[in-house]
C-alpha cells in the first residue's frame, strides 16, 4: 500500500460549540480518486476547509506527506500542493480569464506580469480542458456558468497539484464538460494526484472514484473500495441515526386532500438555470416540505415564490390570483398574505443591532399606525402578544436582537411574520443551528398554524424534520420536483434515494 | 486579412470592457474640440497651456482617488494631502537646483507617508477608508495650517516658469537643446510641460503598477475580495499600496499647484473641493464606486471633462453663477448611464450586497 498523502488524525473542529468534525481519522493516497459522500451537514465541507487552509482545526493533526503541517491559509495550501475548487466559484469577474487563471502567480518579465505569456498559459491549459473557445481575454463576468466551472479547473490545473479537490465541482457542467473531467480526472490519477471528489450525484462517483468514504454528523464512519458496498448500503451508512426529535401528531387528512382547492399552485417554474419547471401545490392545513439536498433550487423558488426574483417564468395561481408578487412588499400586503422566513436570519431576518420590539414590529407597521405615525399603545400590545405566542424568553423588549440565543433569534423572525397573519408562511431551514427544545416548539407551532388554516411550505436539510412534520414532501432535484411522497410513504431511505436522484425504492 | 479582423474583434472586446472609458473619451474629444471652436485663439499653444496648467492638479488628485474607489473604498484626504505637501513645497522649492531636487523630493515623500499611513490605519486599524480618511484629512489640513498659516511662499521663479509654459520655454530657461532651438525639439515644442508631466506620471508610475501582481489585486479586491482570499492574493499588501500611491499622486498635485502659484495656501475649502471633484472625476471617467472596474487613465480623462466644462464659462456668455448647477446636470447625467446595470439584476436581494 502507498502512503498517504494526506492524512488527518483525530481532527476536530467545532463552530460556536456545535460540532462540525470530531475525532476524525482520514488518510487520501496519492493516484486515487476518493469520493467523500455524506448527507447535508455531515461535516464534507469542514474536512475540505482545513485541508485548503480556509479553516484551522481546534484539534488533532494533519499531516502531508507523513510530515505534519498546518496551513496559516489558502496559500500556504496552494504552496503545498493542495488546490481546491470551492462550490462558490474563486473567480474575480472584472478580471479576464487569462489573470484569473494565473492570478497568484502569473508569469513576469522584468517584474511586471508578463500579458503575452499569460494568454498563451491560459490558452494552453484551455485546452487542456477542451474548452478552446474561451477567449482568455474575455472577462470572467461575461461568461456562463458552466464556463467559469471550466476556467476554475484550468486554474486549479495551473497550479500542479498534487491533491486536487473538487467539491461540486460538475454542477453545472454540461454533458460533454463533465466527460472532459472525468479524462482528467484519469490523466491526473496516473501522474499520482490525489483527487477528492465532492458530489451529490451517485452516478458520477460510480463511475469515477476508487475509494469511498462516508461521513455523518462530524464523523468518518467507513472508508470502503469502490464496488464493496451496494448504493442500497451506502445510503443506510449515510443515514445511520436515530430520530431523536419529537414531532407533533399529524392529523389524519386522507380523502380530504383533493377536495380543498388549493391556495397557491405552481405549474412549469423556471428561473435562470437553477429553477427547471418547478410543479407544486399547497393547500390550508398543510405543511408541503421540500426536500433534496442542499442547492437544488429550493431557495430559489422560495425566494420566486417571495417576489425577490425577477424575470420568473411559470404559471402561478395564487388565493385564485394569477402570478407571482413583484417585491417582499406586494407579497406581504397582498389579499393572500405571504411570509418568508429567510435563510440567513442574522442578515436577512434580522436587524441585529436594533431592538427585539423594533424587529418584532418591522413588517407591521401598517397594522400598528395611525397615519403616518406609529401608536405606541398598539405597538406594545402587539410585542407582548408575539413574545407570548412563541415565548420568547427575554430581559427587556428593548435589549437589541442580538443580545439573544440562535433559538430566540429565530423566534423572533417567526413572530414578526405571524404579526401580518400571513395565510402562506415559506420557510426556508427555520431550525438550522438552533437548539433542540426550541426545534421542537417550532414543530408544535408549525402544526398549530396549520390547523387554523393556514398553508406552510417548509425547506429542511434534515430529513428528519420532513419526515416528522410534513403531510406532503416534494423533493428537489436539479431545480425540478423528481419526487413527490405523502404520509407514510416519507420515509428516510426514500428521500435520501430521491435527493440523489436514484431509484432505491424501485429495488 | 486574418490580422485586421482579429484586431477589429480586439477593439470591440475593447470597447464592450471599457464602455464608460471609452464614452468619457468621447465626451472629452466633443467637448475640447468645441471648445477650441468657439475659442477665438483656439487651436492654439497659448490656450492649451492655460488649460493644462489649471488642469494638472485636479487631474493628479483624481488619478489619486483611482485607487482607493478601485479597492471599493474613497479617500476623503487626497484634497488635503493635496493641500499640505504643496505647503512643504512652498518652503522648499527654492535654493540650489539640488536643494530644490531635494525639496521637491521630499514633497513628494510627504505625501507618500502620508498616504502609506492611511493604508495601515485601513488594513491594521480596520476602519473604514471613507472615515479613516476624513479624521486623516482633517490632520493634514492641521499640519498644513501649521507650516503656512498665512497664504505665500518662496518657489524658485526659473522652475515655475519653466514648468507651466511649452516645452521650448523650458529648453529656453534651461538652456538646453540650443534654447529649445534644435531641429530635434521642433515636433514638441509647443507641447505645454504641464501636460508631459501628467502624462510622464501616468506612465512611470500607473501603467507599471497596473501590471504588477499588487496592481492586479486592487483590482481583484474590488472586484469580489473573498474570491482575490481564496485565490491567496496578498490584500492586505494591495491596499496599503494603493493608499500609498493615492497619497503619492495627490503630493504630486500639491507640488505642481506650489510651482504653478509660486506659493503655499493652506486653503480648507480648497481641499474640499478638490477631494469631492476628484470622486465627480473617477466616476466621470468610467471607474465604478463599487470598485474593481476602471483605472487612472479614465479619472484623468474625467478631470479634464471637468475642467473644460468650467473652461467652457469663460468664453461663453453664462452668469458664473450657473456654472454648479450646470457641472451638476453634467454629472448627474454622466452618472446615469452607470444605473442600467440594475435594470438586468435578476435576484433583487443583490442590489443590496
Amino acid at each position: 500500500m502507498t502512503e498517504a498523502i494526506v492524512e488527518y488524525r483525530g481532527v476536530s473542529k467545532y463552530f460556536a460549540g456545535i460540532r462540525a468534525l470530531e475525532g476524525v481519522d482520514f488518510k487520501c493516497r496519492p493516484g486515487s480518486v476518493h469520493a467523500i459522500l455524506g448527507e447535508n451537514g455531515a461535516g464534507k465541507s469542514t474536512l475540505i476547509k482545513i485541508m485548503a487552509g480556509v479553516l484551522q482545526p481546534d484539534a488533532g493533526t494533519l499531516l502531508m506527506e507523513g510530515k505534519e503541517v498546518s496551513f496559516a491559509g489558502p496559500q500556504a495550501a496552494v504552496n503545498a500542493g493542495i488546490v481546491c475548487m470551492f462550490q462558490e466559484l474563486s473567480l474575480i469577474p472584472d478580471l479576464s480569464v487569462a489573470d484569473n487563471i494565473s492570478i497568484s502567480s502569473p508569469p513576469r518579465r522584468f517584474g511586471l506580469i508578463d500579458r503575452r505569456a499569460q494568454v498563451s498559459r491560459a490558452e494552453e491549459l484551455l485546452a487542456r480542458v477542451r474548452c478552446e473557445d474561451v477567449d482568455p481575454n474575455a472577462l470572467v463576468r461575461e461568461l456562463s456558468l458552466s464556463r467559469r466551472q471550466m476556467v476554475e479547473i484550468a486554474k486549479a490545473l495551473g497550479r500542479n497539484p498534487k491533491v486536487l479537490i473538487l467539491d461540486e465541482a460538475t454542477s453545472a457542467l454540461t454533458a460533454r464538460d463533465v466527460r472532459t473531467v472525468y479524462g482528467l480526472l484519469g490523466e491526473l490519477k496516473d501522474a499520482g494526484v490525489a483527487s477528492l471528489f465532492i458530489s451529490h450525484r451517485m452516478h458520477e462517483v460510480e463511475a469515477l472514484c476508487d475509494t469511498l468514504s462516508v461521513f455523518r454528523n462530524g464523523r468518518h464512519i467507513e472508508t470502503f473500495q469502490k464496488g464493496e458496498k451496494s448504493e442500497r448500503e451506502i445510503v443506510r451508512l449515510m443515514i445511520g441515526r436515530d430520530v431523536d426529535a419529537q414531532f407533533p401528531p399529524k392529523p389524519d387528512r386522507t380523502g380530504e386532500a383533493s377536495t380543498t382547492e388549493p391556495i397557491l399552485e405552481v405549474t412549469g417554474l423556471k428561473w435562470g438555470n437553477r429553477l427547471n419547471g418547478i410543479d407544486l401545490s399547497l393547500r390550508r392545513g398543510e405543511i408541503v416540505g421540500l426536500g433534496g439536498l442542499d442547492g437544488q433550487g429550493q431557495k430559489e423558488l422560495l425566494l420566486a415564490l417571495f417576489g425577490v426574483l425577477k424575470d420568473v417564468e411559470g404559471d402561478v395561481l395564487i388565493g385564485g390570483q394569477k402570478g407571482l408578487p413583484s417585491s417582499p412588499a406586494t407579497a406581504k400586503n397582498a389579499a393572500t398574505r405571504m411570509a418568508l422566513v429567510p435563510e440567513d436570519r442574522k442578515t436577512e431576518g434580522l436587524m441585529l443591532d436594533m431592538s427585539i420590539a423594533d424587529n418584532l414590529l418591522v413588517s407591521s407597521f401598517g397594522k400598528i399606525s395611525r397615519g403616518p405615525f406609529i401608536d405606541p399603545g398598539r405597538a406594545a400590545a402587539e410585542i407582548r402578544k408575539g413574545i407570548a405566542k412563541l415565548q420568547i424568553k427575554i430581559g427587556s423588549a428593548d435589549d437589541p436582537v442580538m443580545t439573544l440565543s440562535g433559538g430566540n433569534q429565530q423566534k423572533v423572525v417567526l413572530a414578526k411574520w405571524l404579526m401580518i397573519d400571513p395565510d402562506i408562511i415559506l420557510l426556508n431551514d427555520p431550525t438550522r443551528g438552533i437548539d433542540v427544545g426550541t426545534k421542537q416548539e417550532i414543530y408544535r407551532l408549525m402544526r398549530e398554524l396549520a390547523n387554523e388554516g393556514k398553508a406552510i411550505l417548509f425547506y429542511s436539510s434534515d430529513y428528519a424534520e420532513l419526515i416528522g412534520c410534513c403531510d406532503r414532501v416534494s423533493v428537489l432535484y436539479g431545480g425540478q420536483v423528481v419526487s413527490e411522497q405523502s404520509g407514510d410513504g416519507i420515509t428516510e431511505e426514500s428521500l435520501v434515494a430521491a435527493s440523489l436522484n436514484i431509484g432505491v425504492e424501485a429495488a | 486579412m486574418k490580422q485586421s479582423s482579429t484586431r477589429s474583434s480586439d477593439l470591440k472586446r475593447w470597447l464592450s470592457q471599457n464602455t464608460g472609458f471609452a464614452a468619457a473619451l468621447l465626451l472629452f474629444a466633443i467637448l475640447f474640440l468645441t471648445y477650441n471652436v468657439l475659442h477665438p485663439r483656439g487651436f492654439s499653444s497659448a490656450v492649451a497651456i492655460q488649460n493644462a496648467n489649471e488642469t494638472v492638479a485636479i487631474a493628479f488628485v483624481a488619478m489619486a482617488q483611482t485607487l482607493p474607489v478601485l479597492i471599493g473604498g474613497l479617500d476623503l484626504s487626497v484634497g488635503a494631502v493635496m493641500t499640505l505637501t504643496n505647503c512643504v513645497a512652498s518652503e522648499l522649492l527654492t535654493g540650489s537646483p539640488l536643494q530644490i531636487l531635494l525639496g521637491a523630493v521630499l514633497t513628494l515623500l510627504t505625501g507618500t507617508l502620508f498616504g502609506f499611513m492611511n493604508g495601515c490605519i485601513v488594513v491594521y486599524g480596520r476602519i473604514q477608508p471613507i472615515i479613516a480618511t476624513l479624521a486623516t484629512g482633517a490632520v493634514a489640513i492641521g499640519l498644513a495650517l501649521l507650516i503656512r498659516p498665512k497664504p505665500g511662499g518662496n518657489v524658485d521663479d526659473d522652475l515655475s516658469w519653466a514648468l507651466t509654459n511649452s516645452v521650448w520655454d523650458l529648453a529656453d530657461t534651461y538652456g538646453f537643446a540650443d534654447g529649445g532651438e534644435a531641429w530635434w525639439l521642433r515636433p514638441f515644442a509647443d507641447i505645454p510641460v504641464p501636460f508631459l508631466l501628467v502624462v510622464v506620471v501616468a506612465v512611470i508610475v500607473w501603467v507599471p503598477f497596473r501590471r504588477s501582481v499588487t496592481g492586479r489585486t486592487v483590482y481583484a479586491i474590488g472586484s469580489a475580495e473573498g474570491a482575490a482570499y481564496m485565490s491567496g492574493l496578498p490584500i492586505q499588501r494591495a491596499k496599503i499600496t494603493a493608499f500609498t500611491l493615492a497619497g503619492f499622486l495627490a503630493a504630486c498635485g500639491g507640488l505642481y499647484l506650489a510651482i504653478q502659484t509660486s506659493s503655499g495656501n493652506a486653503d480648507v475649502q480648497q481641499a474640499g473641493a478638490y477631494t469631492l471633484n476628484s470622486i465627480a472625476a473617477v466616476v466621470l471617467g468610467g471607474t465604478s464606486l463599487l470598485g474593481g472596474t476602471g483605472g487612472a487613465i479614465a479619472s484623468l480623462v474625467g478631470a479634464m471633462i471637468l475642467r473644460v466644462i468650467s473652461f467652457y464659462f469663460r468664453i461663453l456668455d453664462i452668469d458664473p453663477l450657473l456654472q454648479p448647477l450646470i457641472e451638476g446636470l453634467v454629472l448627474l447625467t454622466a452618472v446615469s448611464f452607470g444605473a442600467f446595470r440594475t435594470l438586468r439584476v435578476k435576484n433583487q436581494l443583490d442590489l443590496f450586497r
